[in-house]
């Protein structure tokens, strides 16, 4: 995911600021909170959706 | 008793709770039952302005009254800049929590927190309160969501621009953000509707309704290091907020919990802490704060109110081809409403293929926001579950069958995002059809209601420590609080692990020095994601377990095997040994290695999203317009229970808050902006006399992604309810209700108007 980040960030600056704190992601349905260092399958679907919180 | 159908020992069972007899015996100590020697009590001084300019605070009489040893006010705090409100793990925004702890500049909200005193006794600190003088420039005020985000509507913070619009806006505004969410073409999506239903609702701010007031016990010492005794949903939470705000080292900060009575969401943050630690340090004394329920009302976060639009377009034969949703949630004084989880949540139980969910976080003078059990969630699905059941009616489709059309199954795509794994929506409305209470005969001025809901539920960093014990006991050891029977759900699953006695595993939670860190318990969390470090450490037990029999044995660790609790050479070849006990083995340790224990910190991903589906029958007094609840069911996926006992108590907690929701809470502000009801006896929730028993259904789809399958469960009951109560209503009456609450007033004024 920091690799895709980055990725992004050099095709459309200022995306990786955006998808900073208070972003969690989807990888192929599955939410992490943290993302940083999650793997990525070449054929992953990846969503960027606000951070969850609870109750 | 133990085992169950499943082939589990533990898991599944109805084990004692082991927090029952302190809590039943009145031995339980909650933040209010701490004492130290020489404590003194603090007090807050609060706003009785909606919206001010505090122009002076004068503190001098206060200070010289006799037995007043401390006065705090915003100029004790640091002053957080912008640049630094968000600092550091999982954060706040410091600056405004700051702010929201005690005014600086302005207040508002009535009630706001404005200075602290310490004193020797309630009636001097009563007293000492009186004594300051506080020189406010009254200001319009805005309390409506609807009325604040007007173009000329009092502003109320100088700073803050609408985030999420292009271009972005030069002027200031109440509205925070924008946030949308889409898939498809929405345009086109309703051009091929053959059905379209519309309508506005809106929902009033409810409160947590916690049992216990806000506590603290804290205490400086004049090296710097401080410790708090606390109830809340997150002691490292506490230590870090507070931390955060007193620019002190985390680590100079002990926290130890208490147990807490109710949370709900309510108290995942600070309000009384900081002002404690100041007040301790410039007295030099410990300090006690305790709200009252006024303060509760008046000063503390409850959650959004709204007003929505909701557009659902459907073909003839069911089938939703378009679903559009404009939510508006008000957040207080400081910006955070959850409205991007009401938009996130409202329309997932549904394969739809055109999607828009538009939110906007507006400010109001309100207490600022907290999370309130699956926050923002319950306030969309009242308006799209009424909505839904609306299309229904106009479709000429029973209510339960409209979503077994279009129910959300795995590969469903989102519409904020993601596609579905396994989830056991479709189970759920199964289970609901098949209960007796769906084909219940009815009389007149009775309805019945369905309704569903959806709810992400959260992981997070969770430390734990198992510990083998000197005689064979086990001590688990974590750090997230207790709020729905997570010390039972560990001990459980330590136990089936260990293959031993329930009776030998206990569970404590330890202060914030015990283990490592912990997020708060909230978002349905802590029997999976504590439950998973707990299982990790429990199978390096184990192994350590069985390595101590291996040296005993003096054979190869993999002619071992761990069954039922005992160490047992794993065939003949490996030698004719008598199987060792966690007591036995335990009695060994100085021989064979050292004590047996292990200790877990992980950030645990994976939780497994659940649904739930709710039947509520209601009876309509014509005369009166009270609503009568005459019977409820609730059916949820747990994934898997572990206690199915407390699962159900979280599903009936739930719906009698949804209920309470539905029915009767509600903020009242007068004209001048002042909060009207800020008791139990004007804030109206349900008693046990208001409410049936609620029936429960425990569905299971196990979440691949956890050991046990387990999902969280704490959150999906209070979301289905406010429109199960509506569209009982209408089923009852032939009224569609699209204002919260639904009190008696106003349902007799719609039965009048017929509305």
């Amino acid at each position: 995911m920091r690799s895709l980040v980055r990725e992004l960030d050099g095709r459309f600056p200022g995306i990786g600021a955006a998808l900073g704190d208070g972003m969690a992601v989807a990888i192929d349905g599955q939410i992490f909170q943290d993302y940083f260092l999650e793997e990525v399958g070449p054929n992953s679907e990846v969503c960027f959706l606000p951070a969850i919180e609870g109750g | 008793m133990s085992g169950n159908a499943n082939g589990y020992k533990w898991i599944g069972t109805r084990t004692i709770r082991p927090d029952g007899v302190d809590k039943v015996t009145g031995r339980a100590a909650f933040g209010a039952d701490f004492s130290l020697p020489g404590m003194l009590v603090g007090k807050i001084l609060r706003s009785p302005h909606a919206h001010a300019r505090i122009l002076s605070i004068k503190t001098n009489k206060a200070e010289a009254f006799p037995g007043v040893k401390a006065v705090v006010t915003s100029a004790d705090f640091p002053e957080i800049p912008a640049s630094e409100a968000i600092k550091g793990s999982s954060p706040p925004n410091y600056r405004h929590l700051s702010q929201n702890l005690m005014a600086r500049e302005k207040v508002f909200y009535d009630g706001h927190a404005v200075a602290a005193v310490a004193a020797t006794s309630t009636a001097v600190a009563d007293e000492a309160l009186s004594l300051i003088e506080v020189e406010y420039e009254i200001l319009p005020h805005v309390t409506d969501v609807l009325e604040a985000m007007k173009p000329d509507a009092p502003i109320l913070h100088d700073d803050l621009f609408t985030g999420g619009v292009d271009p972005k806006p030069e002027k200031p505004s109440n509205v925070a953000k924008r946030v949308e969410f889409a898939i498809g073409d929405i345009d086109a999506g309703f051009a091929e509707a053959d059905v379209i239903v519309e309508r506005d609702y809106t929902t009033e701010g409810i409160h947590q309704g916690y049992i216990e007031t806000h506590a603290v016990v804290a205490n400086m010492g004049e090296d710097g290091q401080a410790t708090i005794w606390c109830s809340s949903q997150g002691h490292f939470m506490v230590r870090q907020y507070t931390a955060g705000l007193l620019n002190m080292n985390i680590g100079d900060i002990k926290v130890t919990p208490a147990e807490i009575g109710g949370g709900f969401g309510g108290k995942t943050t600070v309000y009384l802490e900081p002002a404690a630690l100041l007040l301790s340090r410039k007295s030099g004394h410990s300090i006690k704060m305790v709200m009252t329920r006024d303060e509760v009302f008046r000063g503390t976060g409850p959650t959004s109110g709204s007003a929505m639009t909701i557009k659902i377009g459907a073909k003839k034969d069911g089938k939703i081809v378009a679903a559009e949703a404009d939510l508006k949630f008000f957040a207080g004084a400081f910006p955070g409403a959850p409205v991007h989880l009401g938009c996130m949540c409202g329309f997932t139980p549904y394969d739809i293929e055109n999607v828009m969910a538009v939110g906007y976080d507006v400010v109001t003078n309100r207490p600022k926001a907290i999370s309130y059990r699956a926050p923002g969630a319950p306030i969309a699905a009242f308006a799209i579950e009424s909505a839904i059941d609306e299309l229904a009616g106009k479709l000429g489709i029973e209510p339960l069958a409209l979503r077994e059309i279009n129910a959300a199954r795995k590969g469903t795509r989102t519409a904020y995002g993601p596609t579905l794994g396994v989830v056991g929506f479709e189970e759920t409305l199964e289970a609901a059809k098949n209960h007796p209470h769906y084909s219940e005969p009815l009389g007149p001025n009775q309805g019945r209601g369905i309704a569903s809901g959806y709810w992400f539920n959260v992981g997070g960093e969770s430390s734990a420590s198992v510990s083998i014990n000197e005689d064979g006991s086990v001590t688990v050891t974590s750090g997230a609080p207790d709020v729905g029977g997570s010390r039972a759900s560990l001990c459980i699953m330590a136990a089936e692990v260990l293959g031993v006695d329930i009776g030998q595993v206990r569970a404590v939670i330890g202060d914030t020095n015990a283990t490592g860190f912990n997020r708060h318990t909230g978002g349905s969390r802590v029997t999976f994601a504590l439950g998973m470090v707990v299982i990790q450490a429990t199978e390096d037990c184990v192994e350590q377990l069985s390595t101590a029999a291996a040296k005993i044995w003096d054979i190869d660790l993999e002619a071992v095997v761990w069954e039922g609790g005992y160490a047992r050479p794993a065939g003949d070849n490996a030698g004719k040994f008598e199987p060792l006990s966690l007591s036995d083995l335990a009695a060994k340790t100085p021989m064979t290695g050292g004590p047996i224990s292990s200790k877990k910190s992980s950030n645990v991903q994976g939780a497994g999203p659940a649904f739930g589906t709710h039947i509520c029958d209601v009876e309509v007094d014509r005369e009166t317009g009270q609503v009568k609840i005459l019977r409820y069911t609730a059916i949820q996926d747990a994934g898997r229970a572990i206690h199915p006992g407390y699962v159900e108590g979280q599903m009936q907690g739930g719906v009698a808050q949804g209920i309470g929701w539905a029915l009767n809470e509600e903020y009242v502000y007068g004209e001048d902006g002042r909060l009207q009801n800020s008791g139990f006896l004007d804030y109206r929730m349900p008693v046990a006399s208001d409410l049936p028993m609620i029936d429960t259904v425990i569905v299971e789809v196990p979440n691949p992604t956890h050991p046990y399958g387990v999902r969280g469960v704490g959150e999906i009951p209070i979301i289905p309810p406010m429109a199960a109560v509506a569209n009982a209503i209408e089923d009852a009456v032939g009224l569609r209700l699209s204002s919260l609450p639904m009190s008696p007033p106003k349902v007799l004024a719609a039965l009048q108007n017929g509305a």
